[in-house]
């Protein structure tokens, strides 16, 4: 059993929390997994991603190979097209359609929601929507991770318990909100016939 | 002891701090940071060990040393282009030698994602003449950094350990080992550590002396592993650090591999090279920065008979880091299928200054200023501040390495250019910028020096700076820069107007110039405003 993905978003976005949840999460599970992340110039309100590999046996490579993730999990829709050639033909793109627009030449939004379309797999969501109704637009990547835990190998509980580590030192106002993106995420993403073909 | 989740860096910080870790030094730069950071958490402010940042790379170096003429245990680390800072005390320290265990951490940066090259650390451990390890996952960076400590005080020698971004900044499972004591005091002896010619000659004799013995030290490691495949006589592989996890990825059956040789050390184990090649018809070596294995193996003569494929003969690109599909074609396997966008252009996010950012604000102003004159340079430094080289700033012209922005306005202006500008960040002004401008203050050059005072090193993630505010002043006044001519302003929005017009003033001066930008990084705002409203 081993399950790679890209995390994907920019700069201040929280990527970095996901993954933060997603590795707990899985070390109570007892898997191994490894995660490189971005840090320095390269982070500062630019395009970020994260490496992560879940497995039950050992993993060689920090960085996943170019057409072995089996999942693209993006807080940012252009910013999940921008790992696609990472995507095994079989994987799944997880992706907010909320465009964070901070450079002059954004493309047109529709075209790159249909350029996901194009994808076998795929779960898109509202995440900004989401993330207000829970109560902050930042809570995005907790919409998003909500979002894909349906199709993460890791069981829900465990991934709720360390959103409650994360956000606990921030006050119980915080944890509570994160934890309702999450559902909602999860619920948004599951709405519907089938679960790996929403829009 | 309980697995512990840790970065690359802070696998290396823990395992100093169980082997037993008396001091620790460091100036922050990426990707290397997060080795001092973790240490500070753990060091309960000094109670455990000494953790702490140092104005500059050199001085760390020779703090560490210190530490290790008194006996005890020490650690130096920093990214690779610190090395260059700290590369005097490095050499000379492997002629003193190292009485209580000595290691320096290095952290390349092989791609440049933060950085201006991509040097290899593993040249310098050869100039110097010591042992170095590279880890290919963080269990073995804990790990060595114990036995780089236990080969130090062995031999006497300081031990280096080198890393590259992707382990660095990975963060994975490790498995402590049970801590041990740090040493008790016992000082160095005075004529090994006073390099006079008379014992410098006969300390360097013994470090040469040595050198068989970190040959044999390098073929009996444990670290290193050599796994000849009966099957296959056509294709060798020598994979170091984390270019053996790339070799390794691309092999789903284990039998299918071809012959390996992993390795972790260096002077480079010999006599395992030798199996190796003897039992093949080609080697193909895949390693992370410069041809550094492939030359040694080349040599001039070379192994005769052999084909040597890597680098150096276009196999492996020699800019840029690798990958698992890089190394997957230099095997000469087909690639994966993957996912194409057809012809859907992504627009680039490149990093760029965070809204607020009080860099921005003094950017507006300079450029303003600067469209009365005619011809204009701008000589910038190494922070968040080079970020104005992109647009919508445009503002530099030049960025080398900490400090160089002074010195460089000073030759410049000697040269001819009006206006000679240097712009440098109040941490890299403490690091590397003190000395240049005494230097110009000296000669009274004609030049203005603007210092961007955010009171933080911003860049690497928000570390303490040497230098900012009344202190800061007090050191541009004491390097000899007049007083009338050592200028304060805010830079905000609203003071647009007056600080172009005090940019003007100071570039008409006929004479040396300091401009101090003060105005506390946003993210530091940020940040104590979250703190204080829980």
């Amino acid at each position: 059993m081993k399950q790679d993905i890209i995390l994907a978003g920019v700069g201040g976005q929280g990527i970095l929390s996901i993954a933060f949840v997603i590795d707990n999460a899985a070390l109570k599970e007892g898997l191994i997994f490894k995660q490189v992340e971005v840090h320095g110039m390269a982070q500062r309100g630019g395009a970020v991603q994260s490496h992560l590999r879940l497995s039950r046996d050992q993993i060689h490579s920090d960085l996943i190979p170019k057409g072995a993730a089996d999942m693209i999990l993006s807080v940012e829709p252009l910013e999940s097209l921008r790992y696609f050639d990472y995507l095994s033909p079989e994987g799944i793109v997880v992706t907010s359609r909320s465009p964070f627009v901070n450079i002059p030449d954004y493309p047109d939004i529709e075209k790159v929601l249909s350029q996901i379309q194009n994808v076998k797999n795929k779960v898109i969501v509202d995440s900004m929507r989401l993330a207000q109704e829970a109560g902050s637009t930042r809570a995005q990547n907790m919409v998003m991770l909500g979002a894909a835990s349906n199709h993460l190998i890791l069981n829900k509980d465990n991934l709720m318990e360390y959103i409650r580590v994360l956000f606990r030192p921030r006050g119980e106002k915080l944890v509570e909100m994160n934890l309702k993106a999450f559902e909602l995420g999860r619920a948004a993403a599951a709405d519907g016939s089938s679960p790996l073909d929403r829009s | 002891m309980k697995d512990e989740i840790l970065l690359g860096d802070e696998a290396v910080a823990l395992g100093a701090i169980h082997a037993g870790l008396s001091g620790a030094y460091s100036y922050p730069g990426t990707p290397a940071s997060e080795i001092m950071e973790f240490l500070i958490r753990k060091s309960e402010g000094g109670k455990n060990f000494i953790a702490s940042w140092s104005v500059n790379e050199k001085v760390a170096y020779e703090e560490a040393l210190g530490v290790s003429f008194a006996g005890k245990r020490a650690m130096v680390s920093m990214k690779h282009v610190g090395l260059n800072v700290a590369a005097d005390p490095f050499i000379n320290s492997a002629i003193t030698g190292a009485n209580g265990g000595l290691v320096v951490v290095v952290a390349d940066d092989p791609g440049m994602h933060s950085s201006q090259n991509e040097q290899d650390s593993r040249f310098y451990a050869q100039f110097a003449q010591i042992f170095c390890f590279e880890p290919s996952n963080h269990q073995e960076a804990y790990d060595m950094i114990r036995e780089s400590f236990d080969i130090s005080e062995e031999l006497g020698v300081p031990v280096m350990v080198r890393l590259v971004t992707r382990l660095s900044h990975s963060r994975s499972r490790v498995q402590p080992r049970p801590p041990r004591k740090q040493n008790t005091l016992h000082y160095g002896i005075g004529k090994e550590w006073t390099l006079l010619p008379v014992n410098a000659r006969r300390q360097f004799k013994l470090l040469l002396e040595k050198q068989k013995e970190l040959v044999e030290l390098s073929d009996r490691s444990g670290f290193n592993s050599l796994d000849l495949s009966r099957k296959n006589t056509a294709l060798g592989v020598i994979a170091s650090g984390i270019a053996y996890n790339y070799v390794l990825e691309n092999y789903e059956d284990e039998a299918e591999r071809p012959s390996i040789l992993k390795l972790s050390t260096y002077p480079v184990p010999e006599t395992l090279i030798s199996e190796l090649v003897q039992h093949v018809d080609s080697v193909l070596v895949v390693e992370e920065g410069y041809p550094f294995i492939e030359k040694n193996l080349r040599g001039i003569l070379g192994f005769k008979e052999k084909t040597v494929l890597g680098k150096l003969d276009g196999h492996l690109p020699m800019t840029g880091e690798l990958s698992p599909e890089i190394v997957r074609q230099a095997l000469a396997m087909e690639s994966r299928d993957k996912l194409y966008l057809n012809d859907f252009k992504i627009a680039a996010r490149p990093p760029q200054l965070c809204a607020g950012c009080p860099h921005a604000d003094s950017y507006k102003a300079l450029n303003k200023a600067l469209e009365s004159y005619s011809q204009s340079n701008v000589f910038s430094d190494i922070g968040c501040y080079t970020l104005g080289a992109l647009p919508p700033y445009n503002a530099i012209h030049s960025c080398v390495c900490m400090g160089a922005s002074i010195g460089m306005a000073k030759g410049g202006a000697e040269a001819g250019i009006f206006p000679s500008v240097a712009v440098i960040g109040d941490s890299t002004f403490a690091h590397s910028g003190i000395t240049p401008l005494l230097s110009a203050a000296e000669a009274q050059t004609n030049m203005t020096v603007i210092i961007l005072d955010n009171s933080i090193v911003a860049m690497t993630g928000g570390q303490p700076t040497f230098a900012s505010g009344e202190g800061l002043i007090k050191i541009v006044e004491g390097l000899g820069v007049k007083t009338d001519h050592i200028r304060i302003i805010e830079p905000l929005p609203k003071n647009l107007e007056k600080n172009v017009r005090i940019f003007k003033e100071e570039f008409d001066y006929k004479g040396l110039s300091v401009i101090v930008a003060s105005r506390e990084c946003i993210q530091e705002v940020r940040k104590k405003k979250r703190r204080e409203s829980r």
